[in-house]
């Protein structure tokens, strides 16, 4: 439809399958998208905005706006979706609140590239309930950041390398950091694409927890938080 | 028809004037035009594009010999803006693209204008250099030194006429005050600040002073994993130095007085239509999100667009906008292949005329809409080579949604979503109006009778 100059990103088949349910986004609510082929287009829009989720969060700096509407629109997706789509139960990694509070601000590109691998097997396999905390940004420039990149361990950096200008003496920032979650297979590369259609998981009330935080933990670690922030002034 | 006051009734007719840029396909993206303003008489015209200069047209002076013929816009200078940088901490490439310029009101014989990238922020001074001293005692004319020695006598150095040189230069550049990316900056009525707007933050600043700002507006929530909306445009009130607007990608306005308190979290009203729930979809959040927000000339109203429509809103009313005009419809049952490709978070602008009685903005295929507010007509216009012959009439384009397609309407499904109009702008008194279509600015003027 899209005629052009337009490049086609999708393959034919899952083009032919948005094209197909164009006319169905009109209204959820309306008797034929409540059955079985809308929870599969359902399904395939989720992944399209999880594709997008991904490429976005692979810019040096992802667009602040188009993240944020793509997640608030996976949102209004997962929540619609049928409870029998609901996500797989996975097996949580034991919790690590403190590590938020560590992390300092790096580079963007780091965590964007660390956050790319991890949506890659989000794919797979959804609810990594056990997310971790909110990391720091870097504020308003002009104040200090203290700190420098952490250094995730285990997590192969993609993007730039960003440790030149910085220190390198922050290891024991990350001693109590639990690296379980980085270690288990979850991290290897995707090999068969993305997940295709509904899993069969827990019951609609367990589905929803998982997916807000698993939502949570992407938009924690896309933009980040500040853990030193000051409160701001009434000017500077 | 009297110029300068704009109905778009039957009797107006818009007819092709310039285009600039070059026709060559594959295009560099560096031409790219990002912005497009007039100045505050129409006098000048400026574009900015994504490879960070910036070309300042000029409008010719009409002759009394072709009354027929309005004034055309030459090249009057052109320099480069921005420049990229790297952000050496953060690992990462700040963009050269011009996102914004708005002129100040002319004060003397120079012109100035604020550019921004999503960075930082300057102010130009373009000048006029049309005579140079001659006579110097201490150097002669290819500006070598003379031996005092040598000197007998004395003379007074006099101003000679030469080739008109125009020279901008940077007089001020606002920097390191934007963790997010520009969007929008605005100068105030007083014409003593101005506000520069980020998707988080609104920030105020004295055209003075480069090294602070005040920070206005943060919406940034303590945890990030909160953010649910952005700012996506600002601009201050046109009379009340006061007051400002800012607009969300939830599709809301909200407007602030900044005599209320120092920093404007709350908001003074808030504007916001309900939800049409007949037309609920997944993806009514993005095609609510607000792309511009601008006053009227007059001040008493705002008008917004979002991805279908424009609305205006009356400043007094915040519970609805007073009018509603659909820009491309049929688009809404296509939105999920939009999304897909991602032109659903294309980013149009909207434009008031002189008179605040029409507003434009731009569609897909080149075309750019206008609606006329009293009479309720609209018109949908295409910016094109194929149309650019002198003072050749446009003519109007039609769009055809289904069923039998006449021969000069366009199927939806054949509009090239490639070529979009973001960016327009019309003369603040006349019928003038600039289209930028890509790397190609058309000027387009009502035909004078």
């Amino acid at each position: 439809m899209l005629s052009k100059g337009l490049k086609r990103k999708r393959e034919e088949e899952e083009e032919k399958e948005s094209l197909a349910v164009d006319a169905l986004w009109l209204d959820p609510g309306h008797a034929a998208v409540a059955q079985a082929p809308p929870a599969a287009a359902s399904s395939s829009l989720f992944d399209l905005s999880v594709l997008k989720l991904h490429h976005s969060l692979q810019q040096g700096e992802p667009d602040l706006r188009h993240l944020v509407l793509v997640v608030n629109t996976l949102r209004r997706i997962q929540a619609s979706m049928a409870p029998t789509a609901a996500l797989p139960p996975v097996p949580s990694p034991p919790a690590a609140p403190s590590m938020a509070d560590n992390l300092l601000a790096s580079s963007d590109a780091a965590l964007s590239a660390s956050m790319a691998s991890l949506l890659e097997d989000l794919s797979h396999i959804e609810g990594l309930s056990q997310v971790p905390q909110p990391l720091a940004d870097e504020g308003p420039p002009g104040r200090s950041i203290g700190g420098a990149a952490p250094s995730l361990g285990a997590l192969d950096l993609l993007g730039p390398a960003t440790g030149c200008l910085l220190d390198d003496g922050l290891e024991g920032l990350f001693e109590d950091i639990d690296t379980s979650m980085y270690d288990n297979e979850l991290w290897a590369p995707a090999s068969e694409g993305l997940k295709t259609g509904p899993e069969d998981g827990p019951g609609k009330e367990e589905a929803p927890e998982l997916d807000e935080a698993e939502l949570d933990y992407l938009m924690d670690v896309l933009v980040g938080t500040q853990a030193l922030e000051r409160p701001p002034g009434p000017g500077r | 028809m009297i110029p300068g006051i704009g109905t778009l009734t039957q009797d107006t007719l818009w007819c092709f004037s310039q285009v600039k840029g070059t026709i060559e396909i594959g295009t560099t993206e560096a031409d790219i035009i990002s912005t497009v303003e007039f100045n505050h008489t129409g006098e000048l015209l400026a574009t900015g594009d994504k490879g960070g200069r910036v070309v300042i047209f000029q409008r010719e002076q009409e002759s009394k010999n072709q009354i027929h013929r309005r004034g055309e816009y030459n090249v009057y200078s052109t320099f480069q803006s921005h420049e990229p940088e790297f952000d050496y901490l953060k690992s990462l490439e700040i963009e050269e693209k011009i996102n914004k310029i708005r002129w100040l009101p002319q004060q003397n014989a120079a012109y100035f204008l604020l550019s921004t990238n999503d960075k930082t922020v300057k102010l130009w001074k373009v000048s006029e250099r049309d005579k140079r001293p001659e006579g110097y005692n201490l150097k002669d004319e290819e500006g070598r030194l003379r031996d005092p020695a040598t000197i007998t006598t004395l003379r007074v150095p006099v101003l000679r006429p030469m080739d008109l040189m125009v020279e901008a230069t940077p007089r001020r550049v606002f920097a390191n005050a934007h963790t997010y990316h520009i969007n929008s900056i605005s100068v105030n009525s007083d014409y003593e600040t101005y506000m520069s707007a980020d998707d988080l933050r609104i920030n105020l600043w004295n055209f003075e002073i480069t090294n602070q700002s005040f920070n206005i507006v943060d919406i940034k929530p303590a945890n990030m994993e909160e953010l649910t909306e952005v700012i996506t445009a600002a601009e201050f009130h046109p009379h009340h130095c006061n007051t400002f607007v800012y607009s969300s990608s939830k599709g809301t306005i909200r407007l602030c007085d900044m005599r209320a308190s120092a920093l404007c979290d709350r908001h003074t009203k808030f504007f916001e239509e309900p939800e049409d729930p007949s037309n609920r979809s997944f993806f009514s959040e993005i095609i609510s999100s607000i792309s511009d927000v601008k006053f009227s000339h007059s001040g008493r109203y705002i008008m917004t667009r979002d991805y279908l429509t424009v609305k205006v809103w009356d400043l007094n009313m915040e519970n609805r906008p007073i009018e509603t005009y659909q820009v491309h419809d049929y688009l809404r049952s296509k939105l999920c292949s939009l999304y897909e490709n991602d032109c659903i978070f294309d980013k149009f602008e909207c434009v008031w005329n002189g008179s605040d009685s029409v507003i434009m903005t731009g569609s897909y295929n080149n075309f750019f809409r206008m609606f006329d507010r009293n009479t309720k007509r609209d018109v949908t216009l295409e910016a094109s080579r194929e149309n650019s012959k002198p003072r050749a009439i446009l003519k109007p384009r039609k769009v055809c949604v289904g069923g039998k397609r006449r021969k000069d309407e366009i199927s939806v499904d054949s509009l090239d979503f490639s070529k979009k109009i973001l960016h327009t702008a019309w003369h603040p008194s006349e019928n003038i109006i600039a289209v930028a279509a890509t790397n190609n600015l058309y000027i387009f003027q009502d035909k004078v009778n």
